[in-house]
């Protein structure tokens, strides 16, 4: 059943079925709308009352004078300031909650790693010998918080950082001061008749993105898994077909895991579930969309109902009681949608208001209470539905990747190292590493370029870990199981999964949780053999379907840190051949990492290749040869117990019969 | 691991604890929490659990928590599809099997149940007793193969568990490991049969002495190689209980060492082999079994399976080569064969191997003959590089178990040779002629004594080989640095025999007045040992002329030669500098040597005194010395001292507070020649502060310490310390020393 706008069959169901309801998608607005020509290229400038300035001509400026450059990077870096902003109050969210359960004030919540606590504790250098757990996390969450309102000095986590790393940034000047102030400092110098240097402007996005990646978004993940559990892997389902059709679904949305954990406990409250009953119910069915959704498959193996472009679609099934949203990704249409259907429309954060949409209000104070409120109102929605269609697709999948686990799984409790892995890049059983992340984007085939880009990788052996609506993408493909591994990876890779029973694709969470890949590459290069920066691992980071403000910002930490990053789609800067210089070559030269925009997935695969060689012959190592691995693992044993099954003469002594 | 292996590993962990907590539970019962659990001779408690738990189990009792941890460290097994990841897990579930292993054989010992009694099997003489498996390896042996495992003479062992296909493949196995000098460690059956009964029942010595050490019939005693390994990091390395990471990585990194399943794989080796993997050591199978190759908790491939059958080889013995020689391969060991042309095998796990009466061919030395051995350097033109003379007849003439007069006269010569060096090079004929199988050396110099079995004499051996022997370890490494032609003599004929004594009486001579004049004052340079860093870290030996290694196989001569043989070695010249205190022995050039050679962490550095800045003491010192200060003096205990001392503590608890390259005012760990130094300890009042010493050196070096006594103006001294069979507390040392008038109750105070 291929479709041009999307691979997933479930998706493509529901497109039928919105098509015969008359209904309007994402994906039927893509197509009825083309990109604004101007603002796709980075050629729109809107920043004062002169204009809006289109400079579309060769050598045309503003009515300020403002360069085509000038106007292309000051709109990559607001975007960047953008993207870096929703993380981070993500994250200064979180640490409002951490600090309110430390006083004890937001019942229902717990510090449930304690491990976590002390070691983010310890890297903040605070004291954790013979302190009360309660009396650390307040200082924990106060020091987290500090990090937003800093003026000077550096953020705490850069120290995180390889130490080379952390040289170039003190030497560049781009160790981020605090996270507001870099983001406020984007706002001031991209206001009209300031910063007017591309490159200058540009290297502040850089920083305000570091303020991000290693501030804002570090912390969010941090107080997550100390509120909620660091990760670790668990078997759960993902796509449409989660949906229930004789249970009330309460599907939550958006990105904080304070709102979803509440709900999720709600909907396992044996009253609320006795309560659904008496509606005629045979129970409370939860699932995810987007990042709540990797927040909550992540830690407690709730299904996904899907990614970004599924959050209509979940709704036209008409099983939908109640989809609960927070912040980012939630798109206004699901407001006049739900109106289509039963489904009642939640908000939740005091920040997101939609019109027409239900409003209770979120406050980590007194959660259960709000969550069973909103449960309830699933509840008591139930008796409304009306005609349901779920398609039956789903897929198994093995998430639950916390870098903390990448570690133990390598070596156990005791033997807990990056030695391993890296051991297997240096000898070319893996090719080398890549992140694959970011979005759907209705203006390709959803997930295609996630799967393609991926399986191709994987049968480079390159590893590949994913957070966000990727990793759900190809979740929905079953490429993230152990038994992808023997299908898809090459004979290198294979290898090491079968080695370790891990997926090909290791799904390390919501996008703030490309922090850790930010500490999975640190730990690779300070483990030893890969150089000792991240700019020296042979690896990639690509973000094939990318549309968010934040993924911009990820994309450019990720630079910043030294990594090569590839965003699919198009290019927001097209239009400026210099911006377009800057910040591949003009930041490889000062940082290590660049972005490319690069719209064809098959380049995107053939350049990550390249470049994953040229950083192995870098580093020395042996030239990539797949021909050289493949022979251990459990098949030629499995064979040798089937035949003696079958009653075929065997003997130990010998592989072949005897 | 592969989802194969990690699902029997787990499996077999979950099922080891379990049977490990039943054992406990009904020991308890039965015998109450305060029983006490101790392996024999070691200061180590149940060293596993002691290094990898910090617990310190001494009784039944204190098995519960360090079973409940093994516990905490149980997965459920991985699903058979859907898995989630199993590497971490099985190999928790492998140090969980290690912990559970070791309590069950810590319960067997409070019961009375190990080591092991083999029926049937009165040839089986080991540490354990007669008839008996050896049990853990006590510390004394531990120390002793010390320092070979430091300069790597001793590259690692082999734990080899289960039954090889046949008894003829059993030995070869065994004697291809021997002749690399690997220690074999046997534990393990398959359907009961275990290689342990195939080696006894070809007739091979098992014991210390072989370096073959049968540990049990049943994988649960490959707890002792663990064990073995733990107490590795804990004596040499100065680890301490509790630091599990750490001496897992020493481990992975230090001791080569990896584990040869024979036979079929059971759910309980797989569990014991994952707990193996945490140490660093591969898993190499002779059947089918799957392979884990990526590398990483080992330094090369995991687990290794090479079907026997599929070997390629002529005949099974030579099957049996190769996967030795895989099984070396994969732990990364760099293990040259000494190719020497004698038709027995050849290593240095023969050393220790006796020749008795019964099997003796022929002996030389000894009561009824005489065997004399002599290295002199010669011009090197006017040698024939090579030449291996015989001048007499060789044996065949004399009666089967007679005895001969021998002379093994070695004539060397080369560029960087001195005359200096031809008792250190003389020194090593023992080592050369011991290591060939069926051939024993004892003694040096003219009062030399060499056997050579039956078996050896049946397969060829003559004398020439004696010449074969030492012409090629001369010629091979490290000594051809030093050695570029050599050339051997072996005479039996008498009049050429009397001639050569004569000679070599006189060399003898002129060294010992050499010796005797080298003095700490009559040379310029004292000689740095740092080979036990790979060990001790912080741990630098200054050797001088009167004052050895503190293992006692390094004195200032063999620095000197081991500096020409390999300058930028772990021997270095240092030169002694500015006399900073004559009395206690400071210069300033071993000051700053050590200071920068330890990691900075030890200042300062005297030759001659235990209180002030005594140096530092590795894990294979020969012995310890330890202030008493109730009877103002120091006592002496030997590492084959295994009794309790008036210090309260044995040998081993304190190597272990003593040493990994610690300073510790009032503790030396020494060289026993040290002992018989007049710069003994001289700024503290020398010998004479020596009020108790180990029976052990009383007997094995009577004249030394007797020359000594004279030498202190005390001719009866010895008889005045007291040892372990008069005193073992110091309350009642001081009352045995005042009935023996020790002079150190007179001298000045210590502290």
């Amino acid at each position: 059943m291929s479709d041009k706008r999307s691979m997933d069959p479930a998706a493509v169901e529901m497109l039928k079925r919105a098509e015969e309801m008359h209904l309007s998608t994402a994906f039927s607005r893509a197509e009825e709308m083309k990109p604004c020509p101007i603002g796709a290229d980075g050629r729109c400038c809107k920043i004062c009352n002169m204009g809006p300035c289109r400079l579309v001509k060769e050598g045309q400026t503003g009515i300020c004078g403002a360069t085509l450059e000038t106007v292309a990077a000051r709109n990559l870096a607001r975007a960047i300031a953008a993207g870096a902003s929703a993380h981070s109050d993500h994250g200064r969210d979180m640490a409002f909650a951490l600090i309110a359960v430390a006083k004890g004030e937001a019942p229902g919540y717990e510090i449930k790693d304690v491990a976590k606590l002390l070691a983010v504790a310890q890297d903040m250098g605070l004291e954790t010998e013979g302190r009360e757990v309660e009396e650390i996390a307040l200082e924990v969450g106060q020091v987290a918080l500090s990090q937003f309102g800093q003026q000077r000095g550096e953020l705490i986590y850069l120290s995180r950082a390889p130490e080379p790393r952390q040289e170039i940034w003190r030497k560049l000047k781009l160790a981020p001061r605090g996270i507001d102030r870099e983001v406020v400092d984007i706002l001031h110098r991209t206001h009209m008749g300031d910063d007017q240097d591309a490159e200058h402007i540009l290297h502040q996005a850089l920083r305000c993105s570091l303020a991000d990646g290693w501030g804002g978004s570090m912390i969010a993940t941090d107080v997550s898994d100390i509120l909620f559990g660091t990760p670790s892997p668990l078997v759960t389902k993902v796509n449409l077909g989660v949906l229930k059709e004789d249970e009330v679904n309460v599907v939550i949305h958006g990105h904080e895991p304070t709102l979803s954990m509440a709900v999720v406990d709600a909907t396992r409250d044996p009253e609320l579930i006795e309560y659904a009953k008496s509606k005629g119910a045979k129970g409370i069915n939860i699932a995810g969309i987007c990042c709540t959704s990797n927040e909550t498959l992540m830690r407690q193996g709730v299904p996904s109902a899907g990614n970004f472009l599924h959050q209509e679609l979940a709704i036209i099934t008409g099983a939908v009681e109640a989809m609960v949203v927070d912040v980012q990704c939630i798109m206004q249409a699901l407001s006049d949608l739900s109106d289509k259907f039963h489904t009642k429309l939640v908000t939740t954060s005091p920040k997101v208001k939609i019109k027409g949409a239900t409003h209770i209000e979120f406050d980590e104070h007194r959660a259960p209470e709000v969550a069973r409120e909103i449960v309830r109102l699933a509840i008591d929605n139930y008796p409304n539905r009306r005609e349901v269609h779920i398609p039956e697709v789903l897929a198994d999948l093995v998430p639950g990747f916390s870098h903390e686990y990448i570690r133990y799984m390598q070596g156990g409790y005791y033997r807990a190292s990056f030695r391993p892995l890296n051991d297997a890049v240096i000898a070319g059983r893996v090719r080398g590493a890549a992140g694959v992340v970011g979005c759907n984007n209705p203006r390709v085939c959803q997930d295609e370029a996630h799967h393609y880009i991926v399986t191709e990788l994987l049968k480079n052996d390159v590893l590949v870990v994913q957070t966000g609506c990727g990793a759900i993408a190809n979740a929905k493909y079953g490429l993230l199981q152990g038994e992808a591994a023997l299908e898809y990876a090459g004979p290198g890779l294979r290898e090491v999964c079968e080695t370790i029973g891990i997926p090909p694709v290791l799904h390390m969470g919501s996008c703030v949780d490309n922090t850790r890949i930010l500490t999975l590459l640190t730990e690779m290069a300070t483990e030893g053999g890969l150089g000792s920066d991240i700019s020296d691992i042979p690896g990639v980071g690509i973000a094939p379907e990318w549309m968010s403000e934040k993924a911009l910002a990820i994309g450019a930490y990720f630079v910043a840190s030294g990594v090569y990053v590839l965003f699919g789609v198009s290019s927001p800067v097209e239009g400026s051949e210099e911006v377009t210089r800057v910040i591949s070559q003009g930041w490889e030269e000062k940082v290590g990492g660049k972005l490319e925009f690069e719209p064809d997935p098959g380049k995107i695969v053939e350049k990550s290749l390249e470049h994953i060689d040229k950083k192995r012959k870098a580093l020395g190592l042996v030239e990539y040869d797949p021909s050289r691995f493949g022979r251990s693992g459990d098949r030629r044993m499995q064979e040798w117990l089937e035949r003696r099954e079958k009653g075929e003469p065997v003997s130990l002594y010998k592989e072949a019969a005897p | 691991m592969s989802r194969f292996i990690a699902t029997r590993a787990i499996r077999g962990a979950n099922r080891i604890v379990q049977e490990a907590e039943d054992l406990l539970e009904k020991a308890l019962a039965e015998h109450g929490p305060d029983t006490k659990v101790t392996f024999p001779n070691t200061a180590y408690y149940l060293p596993v659990i002691l290094g990898l738990t910090g617990r310190e189990v001494a009784t039944l009792g204190d098995l519960k928590p360090a079973l409940a941890q093994a516990g905490s460290l149980l997965h459920p097994v991985p699903r058979d599809q859907l898995w989630t990841p199993y590497l971490g897990e099985a190999l928790d579930g492998g140090v969980a099997t290690l912990l559970a292993e070791e309590a069950i054989m810590g319960i067997k010992y409070a019961l009375g149940e190990q080591p092991e009694r083999l029926d049937g099997y009165p040839d089986l003489v080991t540490a354990g007793g007669e008839g008996y498996c050896n049990g853990p390896i006590d510390d004394v042996q531990l120390r002793a193969w010390g320092i070979q495992l430091v300069d790597g003479r001793m590259p690692g062992f082999a734990a080899i568990v289960g039954a090889a296909k046949s008894n003829e493949v059993a030995v070869k196995i065994v004697r291809e490991l021997q002749m690399r000098n690997i220690l074999v460690f046997l534990c393990g059956n398959v359907n009961g049969r275990s290689i342990i009964h195939q080696l006894l029942e070809e007739g091979v010595e098992l014991g210390y002495d072989t370096y073959i050490i049968p540990f049990g019939t049943d994988t649960i005693s490959a707890i002792y190689p663990l064990g073995f390994a733990t107490r590795s990091a804990l004596t040499f390395g100065g680890m301490k209980g509790g630091q599990a990471r750490e001496i897992l990585l020493y481990n992975k990194f230090r001791v080569f060492a990896f584990v040869l399943a024979l036979g079929e794989v059971d759910d309980l080796k797989y569990a014991t082999a994952a707990g193996a993997i945490s140490y660093g050591f591969p898993v190499i199978a002779d059947t089918v079994i799957p392979e884990i190759l990526p590398t990483g908790i080992t330094q090369y491939e995991h687990v290794i399976s090479m079907p026997f059958d599929d070997i390629e080889g002529q005949d099974d013995l030579e099957r049996a080569e190769r996967l030795v020689q895989k099984c070396i391969e994969v732990r990364g060991v760099k293990v040259k064969i000494a190719e020497i042309p004698i038709p027995v095998p050849y290593g240095s796990a023969f050393e220790g191997e006796r020749v008795r009466k019964d099997d003796m061919r022929i002996e030389f030395g000894g009561k009824k003959a005489r065997a004399l051995e002599y290295l002199l350097m010669r011009d090197p033109d006017e040698l024939e590089d090579g030449k291996i003379e015989l001048v007499g007849p060789d044996f065949d003439e004399v009666e089967e178990g007679g005895a001969m007069d021998v002379g093994i006269v070695v004539e060397v010569g080369g560029r960087k040779m001195q005359k200096d060096f031809e008792p250190v090079l003389e020194r090593q004929i023992h080592y050369f002629l011991n290591a060939a199988f069926g051939v024993q050396h004892i003694g040096q110099r003219d009062i030399a004594w060499i056997r050579i079995s039956k078996m050896a004499a049946d397969k060829g051996f003559r004398l020439k080989h004696f010449g074969e022997i030492l012409y090629a370890r001369f010629k091979g490494e490290p000594w051809n640095s030093i050695v570029d032609k050599a050339q051997v003599t072996l005479i039996t004929d008498p009049e050429e025999m009397k001639k050569w004594l004569e000679a070599a009486r006189e060399a003898y001579n002129e060294r010992n007045v050499r010796v005797a004049g080298l003095t700490d004052d009559a040379v310029e340079e004292f000689y740095s040992c740092t080979l036990c860093q790979s060990f001790a870290p912080t741990h630098v030996c200054v050797i001088s002329p009167e004052r050895l290694g503190l293992c006692g196989a390094y004195n200032w001569l063999d620095c000197k030669a081991a500096n020409q043989i390999n300058p930028t070695g772990p021997n270095q010249p240092i030169s002694k500098g500015e006399c900073l205190d004559p009395e206690v022995g400071r210069w300033s050039g071993p000051e700053e040597f050590v200071y920068q050679h330890s990691n900075q962490s030890v200042e300062h550095v005297t030759m001659y005194s235990i209180m002030t800045d005594p140096m530092t003491a590795c894990g294979c010192f020969e012995c310890m010395v330890l202030v008493i200060p109730e009877a103002n003096g120091v006592m002496i205990v030997s590492r084959e001292d295994p009794s309790m001392t008036p210090a309260g503590l044995t040998f081993s608890t304190m190597a272990g507070i003593f040493g990994g390259g610690l300073q510790t005012p009032g503790a030396m760990g020494v060289g026993k020649y040290y002992l018989t130094s007049p710069k003994f300890i001289s700024a503290d009042g020398g010998f004479k502060r020596v009020v108790w010493m180990s029976s052990f050196l009383k007997e094995t070096m009577p004249e030394e310490f007797k020359a000594v006594a004279e030498r202190e103006g005390v001719p009866d001294l010895i008889d005045r310390i007291a040892d372990e069979r008069s005193v073992t507390t110091v309350e009642e040392l001081l009352p045995w020393l005042e009935e023996h008038d020790h002079p150190a109750l007179k001298m000045p105070p210590m502290l």
